[in-house]
C-alpha cells in the first residue's frame, strides 16, 4: 500500500474506480469532516439521497402548515404528532423488512385491527372465553397452537416463542388485565406472521396475493372478534394512554441521555478501534460533531417537551409522549437487528440476490418467514396504538387507508420497493410527513378535508418519483 | 509430477437412458491450472456438479488428497475445500465487497457481527491475491465492474482456505483489460499453491493460464494435454472431432460417438 492516498473520499462514495486508485487507498483513510461533507454531497448527486428527500420535504411540509395556521409550530399542536402518528411508524417499521425482501404485506393494517380487537375484547368481557362464542375462540386458540408447531417447523423459534407468550396468556386467565391482553394481541400478530410467511415462503404464492387475501379476511375476523360491537378501550388508562400519555419530566431527560449517549459512546467507540486497527474510520473531530450536533436537537426538543403545553390552565402535559419514545425505541432495536447481527446481514442479502444468498448457505426461507413475523408482530403493537387514537376497536379498525399510509410512510423515508434497500429510520421520518399533512390541514378547518388525500398522494408520489429518478443515475453510472 | 489433490476415476453419470459420462478420469494438481474445455453438451456442467455434490454419480471413485470421499451436498464438498465460482455471479449487489465475501460466513463477537475484523481480513485476502484494483472494500458491489466482480467472486472462494477452487467461464462478458486481470488472478491462485480447475470456451484463455487442459468430447475424456506442448488448433480438433493426430479417442470410439 505504498499509494499515497491522494483520492478523495467522494471517490469512494461513488464508488467509481479506475486504474489510477485502488490499493485500498481508501481504507486507510480518516474520515475528517471535510471528507464526511464533501462525501454527502457527491452521494447526493450520484443517486443515494438517503433520507434527505423526506427530511426536506418535512421542512417545506412544515413552512407551509405554519403559514396555513399559527398554531401549527404550538407546543400544543406539535406534542400531538406522536400520537397522531405512531401507529403509522410502528406499522411502516415492520413493513420495512419485508420490503427489503422485496415483499410486501398488505394485511399489516388489518391484523392490526384483528389483534387489537381480541385484545379488547378479552379486556371487556374479563377473559376472551367469556367475550366470544367457544367455536370462535377454539379456532383461535387451536390456529395459535398450529401456527407456534409451524414456526417450530420453520425454525422460526422467536415467533413460535410469542404465541406461546400469547397462548400462556389466555390460559391462565391473564387477558383481563391490559397488559396481558396486550402481549396476547403481539402473540396473535406472531402467528399471523407465521401464516403468512409459511404461505408466501413455502406453499410460493407471491405475497401480494396472500396479503390481499388476508386483508379482506380479517376485516372479517375483527367483526366476529368483536360480536359485530365498537369496544371502547378508553377506559383502560394504560391503553388510553399509549397515544395520549406522556413520560415523566425525569424519564423524559433519562430516555434521552441514555439514547444520544448511546449513540455518541457507540460511534466513539468504533472510531478509536477502527483507528486502532488501522481501518477506515471517522475522525474523533466527526464523530463528537455528529454526536453534538444529535445530542443539542435532542435536548432542545426534551426541554421543550417537558414544559407544560396545555392551553388549558386545569392541569398538565408536559414531557415525552409515549407515543414518541416506543417507535424510537422500536427503531433502535430494529436497526441493531438489521446492521449488527447475522440474521439482518442474511435479509439484506436474501433482499439483494436471493440465489447468491442460498449458495452462501443462507436459509432464505426461514428469513423470508421471520420477515414476516416481525412485520406482523409489529402490526400488532401499531394496531394497538391505533385503537389507543381513535378510542377504542371499531368495526373497520385498521381497514381503509391504514396499511397504505403505513407503506407510504416507508417508501418516503426512502426504503425501496423492490428489495435490497431501507433502513428503519425511513419509517419514523416517512411516518411524520405522513402524518403532519392531515395535522397541518385540519388546523385550518375553511381547508376542505378532500385536500388531504390529495395532497398524501402528491407527497408520495414526488418521494417515488425522487426513488425512481435516484435509482436511474445510480443505474447509469 | 506431485500427487493430485483431487482424482476422478472411472466416473459414470446417466440420465434415465442418457449415459452423460463415460469412465471420465480426471485429476487436479496443487499449484496447477487445469483447463477442462468441451463443446457444449460435452459434459463439462455434469462433471463440475458431480464433484459439487450437485449430482450423484453412478459408478467411479472421487479421491481426495489420496483417500476415497463421497461428495453427497455442496456443504460437503466445501468442507472438503473445494469451491465454486459460478458464471452467474453470485454476488448481492446491495451488499459491499466484505460483506459478500463474509456472506454466510459471517465473524462474531459477543453474538454481533465484527464488521473491522471481516473488513481487515477481506483485505488482506485482496491483498494477498494482488488485487489493486479496488480502493475500499467497504464499496457496494453494484459500483465495481463485471472484471472487479468476477475478482470478488474468486476472492470469496479462496477466502475460506481451499485447496481446489473450479471457475466457471469468468472470463466471459468481460473487456479486454478486465480479462487480463482475471487471468493474472487464476494464475496467482495457482501460484500459491491452489488446484485452480478452469472452466472456458476461449482458448486464448487456456494457452495462457493453463498447465494441463482436459478435453471431453461427448462425455469421454478425449485428451489430457500438457499446454505447453499442445497449441490450440490440436486443442479445437480434440474438443470437436474427440482426437488430433495420433492423440484422443481412437478412431472408432469417435466415430461410434458420434453417431
Amino acid at each position: 500500500m505504498s499509494d499515497t492516498p491522494t483520492s478523495t473520499i467522494s471517490d469512494s462514495a461513488t464508488g467509481t474506480s479506475d486504474a489510477g486508485r485502488g490499493n485500498f487507498s481508501l481504507d486507510i483513510d480518516r474520515r475528517t469532516i471535510k471528507n464526511a461533507i464533501t462525501g454527502y454531497v457527491a452521494r447526493l448527486r450520484s443517486g443515494e439521497p438517503g433520507a434527505l428527500p423526506s427530511v426536506l420535504g418535512l421542512i417545506v411540509l412544515g413552512l407551509i402548515f405554519s403559514q396555513v395556521s399559527g398554531r401549527f409550530l404550538g407546543r400544543s399542536n406539535i406534542g400531538n404528532l406522536p400520537g397522531q402518528g405512531a401507529y403509522i411508524a410502528i406499522m411502516a417499521l415492520g413493513l420495512v423488512f419485508v420490503l427489503l425482501l422485496g415483499e410486501i404485506d398488505l394485511s399489516a393494517g388489518t391484523t392490526g385491527g384483528i389483534c387489537a380487537g381480541f385484545a379488547a375484547q378479552a379486556l371487556t368481557s374479563h377473559g376472551l372465553h367469556k367475550g366470544i362464542p367457544g367455536l370462535l375462540y377454539w379456532s383461535l386458540i387451536g390456529i395459535m397452537v398450529a401456527m407456534l408447531l409451524l414456526g417450530l417447523w420453520l425454525r422460526t423459534y422467536v415467533g413460535s416463542a410469542i404465541v406461546l407468550a400469547g397462548l400462556i396468556v389466555v390460559f391462565a386467565g391473564l387477558d383481563k388485565h391490559v397488559v396481558f391482553a396486550m402481549i396476547f394481541a403481539i402473540g396473535i400478530g406472531s402467528a399471523v406472521g407465521i401464516l403468512t410467511g409459511w404461505l408466501v415462503a413455502k406453499i410460493n404464492i407471491p405475497s401480494f396475493v396472500v396479503t390481499l387475501a388476508l386483508f379482506l379476511a380479517w376485516q372479517g375476523v375483527l367483526l366476529f372478534a368483536l360480536n359485530g360491537n365498537p369496544i371502547g378501550t378508553n377506559n383502560y388508562s394504560f391503553w388510553y394512554g399509549l397515544a395520549h400519555n406522556n413520560m415523566s419530566r425525569a424519564w423524559s431527560w433519562v430516555f434521552t441521555i441514555v439514547v444520544v449517549g448511546g449513540y455518541i459512546l457507540f460511534t466513539l467507540v468504533k472510531s478509536l478501534r477502527a483507528q486502532a486497527k488501522g481501518l477506515a474510520a471517522d475522525t474523533i473531530g466527526l464523530v463528537l460533531l455528529r454526536g453534538g450536533i444529535i445530542a443539542a436537537v435532542a435536548i432542545v426538543i426534551t426541554a421543550l417537551a417537558n414544559e407544560n403545553r396545555n392551553p388549558n390552565p386545569n392541569f398538565k402535559i408536559e414531557g415525552l409522549p409515549w407515543a414518541a419514545t416506543v417507535p424510537i425505541a422500536l427503531m433502535i432495536v430494529c436497526t441493531i437487528a438489521l446492521t449488527k447481527t447475522t440474521w439482518g446481514r442474511h435479509l439484506f442479502a436474501t433482499g439483494g440476490n436471493a440465489e447468491a444468498a442460498r449458495r452462501a448457505g443462507i436459509d432464505v426461507m426461514h428469513i423470508r418467514v421471520s420477515a414476516f413475523v416481525v412485520c406482523s408482530s409489529l402490526a400488532a403493537l401499531g394496531g394497538l396504538f391505533l385503537s389507543s387514537l381513535t378510542g377504542g376497536a371499531q368495526l373497520d379498525l385498521g381497514a381503509g387507508n391504514i396499511l397504505l399510509f403505513a407503506v407510504a410512510a416507508a417508501v418516503i423515508g426512502g426504503t425501496s420497493l423492490f428489495g435490497g434497500r431501507g433502513k428503519p429510520r425511513d419509517a419514523i421520518i416517512g411516518a411524520l410527513v405522513i402524518v403532519i399533512i392531515p395535522n397541518g390541514l385540519g388546523l385550518r378547518p375553511s381547508l376542505p378535508a378532500q385536500y388531504q388525500n390529495v395532497i398524501t398522494g402528491l407527497v408520495l408520489l414526488i418521494a417515488a418519483a425522487v426513488d425512481a429518478l435516484s435509482r436511474r443515475t445510480s443505474r447509469t453510472r | 509430477m506431485s500427487q493430485p489433490i483431487l482424482e476422478i476415476r472411472r466416473l459414470n453419470k446417466s440420465f434415465g437412458p442418457v449415459h452423460v459420462l463415460h469412465d471420465v478420469d480426471f485429476a487436479v494438481y496443487p499449484g496447477q491450472v487445469t483447463a477442462l474445455v468441451g463443446d457444449n453438451g460435452a459434459g463439462k456442467s455434469t462433471l463440475v456438479k458431480c464433484i459439487a455434490g450437485i449430482n450423484t454419480i453412478d459408478s467411479g471413485e472421487i479421491l481426495w488428497e489420496g483417500k476415497p470421499v463421497t461428495i453427497h451436498d455442496p456443504r460437503a464438498a466445501a468442507a472438503l475445500g473445494i469451491e465454486f465460482v459460478y458464471q452467474d455471479l453470485a454476488l448481492a449487489d446491495n451488499l459491499d465487497i466484505t460483506q459478500n465475501m463474509f456472506l454466510g460466513r459471517e465473524i462474531r463477537r459477543f453474538g454481533f457481527l465484527a464488521d473491522g475484523e471481516m473488513e481487515r481480513k477481506a483485505r488482506e485476502t485482496l491483498a494477498s491475491l494482488s488485487v489493486r484494483t479496488v480502493s475500499s472494500v467497504r464499496q457496494v458491489v453494484a459500483s465495481l465492474s463485471g472484471g472487479q466482480r468476477q475478482t470478488v467472486a474468486i476472492a470469496k472462494a479462496v477466502l475460506w482456505n481451499s485447496k481446489v477452487v473450479f471457475l466457471d467461464e469468468p472470463t466471459a462478458a468481460l473487456g479486454v483489460a478486465q480479462t487480463r486481470q482475471v487471468l493474472d488472478l487464476v494464475r496467482r491462485l495457482a501460484d500459491q499453491g491452489l488446484g485452480v480447475v478452469l472452466i472456458s470456451h476461449n482458448m486464448n484463455d487456456v494457452m495462457e493460464v493453463a498447465d494441463r487442459v482436459a478435453a471431453l468430447y461427448l462425455g469421454r475424456v478425449a485428451a489430457e494435454v500438457a499446454a505447453k506442448d499442445s497449441n490450440t488448433t490440436q486443442i479445437v480438433e480434440l474438443i470437436t472431432s474427440g482426437r488430433s493426430g495420433d492423440i484422443g479417442l481412437t478412431r472408432a470410439a469417435a466415430n461410434v460417438e458420434g453417431l
